[in-house]
C-alpha cells in the first residue's frame, strides 16, 4: 500500500500548522492587544486544510495518515467547492476512526483513480450530487480499518486482549480507562501491523453515529472568513509570471492581428504569446497582463462558425425533434392509448444554454519543464487533468503533477480541463510558473454551457381526468456522448433522460425518447445538473397542466397518481403541509407544487409567488421537503437546500446565454444576471429522517425549483411558462 | 510610478502605473490575496476593501486615486469590533459555502455596521446588494449580519 502514497515532502509550513492544531485546535476567539489598539480582535486557529502533501507513518490505506507527532490528516478523495463535502468526509472517517473533528486535518487527494475513484461515477470525480453516497461505506471502512490497528497495537504493547480495549478522541485506552495512548504514540506500531480487508472490519451501527447525523461545524469556515482560503487563483511561486488572455470570441476562430508592442510597451508586461486560438499578455501583476492585453488591440479570424445564432440552433431542434430517437421507456402502448384518450394535450417546453458563473474566474498556474509539469488548479476532475496533460506535453503520468485547490464555485464547470490545456499551450512559451486567469467576459463567453433542450410531450387524460397515455421527446445534446462514451447505452444518454424517463407517477402507457441534436459552434457541458434540470421542469410543468385540464387541483392530483411511492408522497405531502397548501392568498399571488426522485433522493418543493401587473415575479417563500435517506450533517443539507434552490431560481429568472454571429451575447454580470440579496426568498427546509440508502443534495434543490415557481405563476396568472427564462412581458396584467 | 500605499496599518511602496487597480496591488504585487476578483466591472463585490472606512470595489480603484488613504482589506477587518463581530457570527450560523465571494461579503457589511449599528432588512438590501453569491448564502448572510449586529 505505502508505495501507492506520495512520498514527496513534510514541509515545514505543515509541521507548523499541525503543532499550532495540536497545542489548541478548534476556534479560539479572544481579545488581543495588537500595537496600540485594545479593540477585540479574531484569533485565527490553523488552517485545518492544508496545501502540501503529507506523508504519514501510519497509512494503512489512501485516506488515512497518522504521524508520531499526533498529527491526524485525512485525504480528501472529492475537492470542496461550497457543498461541504470536507466536513461531511471527513465526518465519515472520524465517525469510525474516533477522532474529533478539531484533530484532524485534511489534505486534498492527488489524481489515483485506483485510491479515490468515485464509485457512483467510475472517475475521480467530484459531482453528480454523488460523494456522501460513493464514500459512505468506504470512508467509514477505512476508518474502521485505522481504529481496528491502532486498538491492536496498543493492546499487544499492554499484552492484553484488544476486545477490552477502546478508542475515543484520537487515543486509545485499557479495559480501566487508566491507561491511554494517542494514535501518534501508537503510529510507528501500527504501521507494522497487517492490514486487514477493509471489506471484513465490523462498521458500527448507525444508531451508535455520535458524528454522523449532527450539526457538527465545517472545517473550511474559519479560513474563509479572513481571507486564508487558498484558491487555486491565489497561488503564488518563486518567479510567477500572471497572464491574461483573450479567446477566440468565435469558436474555432484565430488571432489575425496583435499590436504586440503597444503590450509590450505597458510596464510590467514581459511577453505577448498567441497560440492562434488565443492571445496571453503575460506580466508581473494581473493589472499590467489586462492592460497589456488591452493595448494588443487583437482582432480575429472568425473561422467556420461565423454565422452561428441561436434562431438557427432553435430551428435545427425543432426539425429534429420531429424525428423519432432512441427509445428510453416504452411500457404499454403509448400512441394507442394516446388516440382513445377521452382528452388529449400537446406541449413544446424549451429551456436555454446556461453559464456557470463560479464566483472564481477559471484560472490555471502552470509550470512546465524538460522533465516534469506541474499544474495548481481548483478542479473537480483531477485524473482527467492530468491525463489530458499528458496527451498534451507527451510527458509521463508520474511527472504530471495536479495539485488541487479549494474550488471557488464549481456547478460543473471544473468538471473541464478545458482551462487548463489552454494554460499549459500558453506556458509552453514562458520561462518559468504562469498563472492564466480568464476575465469574467472571457469566462462567461467561454463556458462550456448546460444544453439548450427542446421537448415534446403529449399526455391522454380518461373521462375522470386520469393520465392514460403519455409521451416525451427530448431534444438537445448529449454530455456523456463527448465526456464520457462509456456511459452511452445502446446510443441512449441516461443523463439526458433523467428524471424524464422514470417520472415517479404511474402512468399506465409511457414513451420517452431522446433526440441527440449537437449545436454547431457551441460546447456543452455538465452544470448544477443537466438532464434533471430540465427535465423535472418539463415533467412537473406537464402534469400540472394535466391537472388543470382534469380540474384537479394540483396536489390531489399528483397525490393520486403517487399511491405506489410511498417516499414521494410523503415529501409532497410534507411539502404541502408546511408551506400551508389550500390558504387563501391575494389576488395574483400563487403557491405551485413539484416533486421528483433524482440523485438518489426525493424532494419536493411549494413557491409562492406574487405577480406584479407589469408581470414582475417575486418569489417570497420555498418550502423544500427532502429524503435524502441517512444523512451525514443537517446543516449542511439545509445550506445546500438554500443554495441549490437560489441557483435554480436565478436560472429560471434570468439565465440565458445566446448566440449571434458565433458570439455569444452576454458578457459580465450585467447581462448575465446573479441573483442578489434584495431578490432571495426564504428557503425552508424540511428533512425526513430514515434509514434508507444515503441520496444526493447538491443538485436536487436546483433541479425542483424552476416547476414549482412556474405551477405557482400559473396558479396565480392562469399563464402557463413553457420556456425559461421567465418571460415577465407575457404575465403582464390584462386588466 | 512609485507609490506608498497604507494598508492595515502598514506603509507599502509599489512602483505601478497610476492607472492600474488596488485589486491587483494587493493581490499580485503585495501578495494579500483574500481580496479575491471576480468581475473587473464593480458588478460582483468580491473586491470589496476599505479605504478610509468607506466600502470600494478595489478593481475599479486606480492605485492613484487611493492617496493617503487607509486601506483595509479583509486580512485585517477583524481588528475592528464590527469586523471581528462579523467574522464570529459568519462562524456561528455557517454562512459559508465555497467561499470565494465572502472576503467581499463581510467587507460591504463591516461598513454597514459601522454606519447603520442595528440595521433592518432595507439596509441589508441596500448595502449588500452589490455582492454576488453564486452558492446562495444571502439568507444566512442577511442572518448573520442580523446576528453580529444584534437586532
Amino acid at each position: 500500500m505505502d508505495r501507492l502514497i506520495p512520498t514527496n515532502r513534510v514541509e515545514a509550513e505543515a509541521a507548523m500548522s499541525r503543532r499550532t492544531l495540536l497545542q489548541g485546535a478548534g476556534l479560539l476567539l479572544g481579545f488581543a492587544l495588537t500595537g496600540a489598539s485594545t479593540e477585540p480582535v479574531f484569533a485565527a486557529p490553523a488552517s485545518q486544510v492544508v496545501e502540501n502533501e503529507i506523508t504519514g507513518t501510519f497509512a494503512p490505506n489512501g485516506f488515512i495518515r497518522i504521524n508520531p507527532t499526533g498529527a491526524v490528516t485525512l485525504i480528501m478523495p472529492m475537492v470542496e467547492m461550497g457543498q461541504g463535502v470536507y466536513t461531511s468526509l471527513a465526518m465519515l472517517l472520524a465517525e469510525e476512526l474516533e477522532v474529533r473533528l478539531d484533530q484532524i486535518q485534511v489534505q486534498h487527494a492527488p489524481p489515483n483513480e485506483a485510491l479515490y475513484v468515485n464509485s457512483v461515477i467510475g472517475i475521480q470525480n467530484t459531482g453528480g450530487s454523488s460523494s456522501v453516497r460513493a464514500f459512505w461505506t468506504p470512508l467509514r471502512q477505512a476508518g474502521a480499518v485505522g481504529r481496528n490497528l491502532l486498538i491492536a497495537a496498543a493492546a499487544k504493547r499492554w499484552n492484553v486482549d484488544p476486545a477490552t480495549c477502546r478508542a475515543r478522541n484520537g487515543a486509545v485506552f485499557d479495559a480501566t480507562g487508566a491507561k491511554h495512548l494517542s494514535y501518534g504514540e501508537l503510529a510507528e506500531a501500527a504501521a507494522k501491523l497487517p492490514v486487514p480487508p477493509a471489506a471484513n472490519v465490523k462498521l458500527k451501527d448507525p444508531r451508535d453515529f455520535t458524528l454522523i447525523g449532527t450539526r457538527a461545524k465545517r472545517i473550511d469556515s474559519s479560513i474563509k472568513v479572513d481571507g486564508r482560503a487558498l484558491y487555486g487563483i491565489d497561488v503564488r511561486l518563486p518567479g510567477m509570471k500572471v497572464a491574461a488572455v483573450a479567446i477566440s470570441p468565435v469558436l474555432g476562430g484565430s488571432a489575425k492581428t496583435v499590436n504586440e508592442s503597444a503590450a509590450l510597451a505597458v510596464k510590467g508586461v514581459r511577453q505577448v504569446v498567441n497560440i492562434g486560438e488565443a492571445v496571453a499578455v503575460v506580466a508581473d501583476h494581473m493589472g499590467a497582463a489586462r492592460k497589456g492585453l488591452e493595448a494588443a488591440a487583437v482582432t480575429w479570424d472568425d473561422g467556420p462558425n461565423a454565422k452561428v445564432n441561436n434562431a438557427d440552433i432553435v430551428k435545427q431542434l425543432e426539425e429534429e425533434s420531429k424525428k423519432p430517437g432512441v427509445v428510453a421507456r416504452n411500457d404499454g402502448d403509448a400512441g394507442k392509448a394516446l388516440a382513445a384518450a377521452a382528452q388529449r394535450l400537446d406541449a413544446v417546453y424549451q429551456v436555454p444554454f446556461l453559464a456557470h458563473a463560479t464566483m472564481e474566474p477559471m484560472n490555471c498556474t502552470v509550470h512546465l519543464q524538460k522533465d516534469r509539469c506541474d499544474i495548481w488548479v481548483g478542479t473537480q476532475a483531477p485524473t482527467i487533468t492530468q491525463a489530458l496533460v499528458v496527451e498534451l506535453t507527451g510527458l509521463p503520468k508520474a511527472v504530471i503533477k495536479i495539485h488541487n485547490h479549494l474550488i471557488g464555485g464549481g456547478f460543473g464547470r471544473r468538471l473541464e480541463a478545458d482551462g487548463t490545456v489552454l494554460a499549459v499551450k500558453i506556458a509552453r512559451h514562458v520561462d518559468g510558473p504562469v498563472k492564466v486567469i480568464w476575465s469574467r467576459e472571457e469566462d462567461i463567453q467561454h463556458d462550456m454551457y448546460r444544453p439548450y433542450y427542446l421537448d415534446r410531450l403529449s399526455a391522454g387524460l380518461d373521462a375522470a381526468g386520469k393520465p392514460v397515455a403519455w409521451t416525451d421527446r427530448i431534444a438537445g445534446s448529449s454530455i456523456f456522448a463527448r465526456y464520457y462514451p462509456p456511459y452511452i447505452k445502446d446510443g441512449l444518454d441516461p443523463d439526458a433522460v433523467e428524471a424524464a424517463a422514470e417520472p415517479p407517477y404511474a402512468l399506465p402507457n409511457i414513451h420517452v425518447d431522446y433526440v441527440q441534436v449537437e449545436p454547431r459552434g457551441v460546447r456543452t457541458s455538465w452544470w448544477r445538473g443537466v438532464g434533471p434540470t430540465h427535465n423535472v421542469f418539463v415533467v412537473e410543468s406537464f402534469i400540472d397542466e394535466l391537472a388543470h385540464a382534469a380540474k384537479q387541483d394540483p396536489l390531489a392530483y399528483r397525490k393520486g397518481l403517487l399511491g405506489h411511492n410511498p417516499r414521494a408522497l410523503a415529501v409532497l405531502s410534507l411539502a404541502a403541509e408546511k408551506a400551508g397548501w389550500g390558504s387563501p392568498l391575494p389576488a395574483r399571488h400563487g403557491r405551485g407544487i413539484s416533486v421528483q426522485f433524482a440523485y438518489g433522493s426525493y424532494t419536493s418543493q411549494v413557491a409562492e409567488v406574487e405577480v406584479a401587473a407589469d408581470g414582475a415575479v417575486r418569489v417570497k417563500r420555498i418550502v423544500c421537503a427532502i429524503d435524502c435517506g441517512m444523512y451525514v450533517n443537517p446543516d449542511t443539507i439545509e445550506a445546500q437546500v438554500q443554495g441549490g434552490t437560489l441557483f435554480g431560481l436565478t436560472a429560471a429568472l434570468h439565465g440565458s446565454i445566446t448566440f449571434k454571429d458565433g458570439r455569444v451575447e452576454q458578457s459580465n454580470f450585467d447581462t448575465y444576471l446573479p441573483m442578489r440579496i434584495d431578490e432571495v426568498p426564504v428557503v425552508e427546509t424540511h428533512l425526513i429522517k430514515n434509514a434508507e440508502a444515503p441520496g444526493g443534495v447538491g443538485e436536487a434543490p436546483t433541479a425542483i425549483v424552476s416547476a414549482a415557481v412556474t405551477n405557482a405563476i400559473f396558479a396565480a396568472t392562469g399563464r402557463r411558462v413553457r420556456s425559461l427564462p421567465i418571460d415577465t412581458a407575457s404575465l403582464k396584467s390584462s386588466s | 510610478m512609485a507609490f506608498t500605499l497604507k494598508i492595515n496599518g502598514s506603509s507599502h511602496e509599489v512602483d505601478v502605473d497610476g492607472d492600474i487597480p488596488l485589486l491587483w496591488v494587493l493581490r499580485d504585487v503585495l501578495g494579500m490575496t483574500g481580496t479575491k476578483f471576480g468581475c473587473g466591472q464593480a458588478l460582483c463585490g468580491a473586491c470589496t476593501v476599505h479605504v478610509d472606512g468607506q466600502p470600494v470595489r478595489s478593481c475599479q480603484t486606480s492605485v492613484d486615486s487611493v492617496g493617503d488613504g487607509a486601506v483595509t482589506t479583509i486580512e485585517a477587518i477583524g481588528r475592528t469590533p464590527q469586523g471581528a463581530a462579523l467574522q464570529k457570527a459568519w462562524l456561528d450560523l455557517e454562512v459559508v459555502q465555497c467561499g470565494y465571494c465572502q472576503s467581499g461579503q463581510i467587507m460591504s457589511a463591516a461598513a454597514l455596521l459601522k454606519d447603520t449599528p442595528k440595521p433592518g432588512d432595507a439596509d441589508i438590501d441596500s448595502a449588500m446588494s452589490g455582492n454576488v453569491c453564486r452558492c446562495g448564502t444571502y439568507q444566512r448572510i442577511r442572518a448573520a449580519i442580523k446576528h453580529a449586529a444584534g437586532v
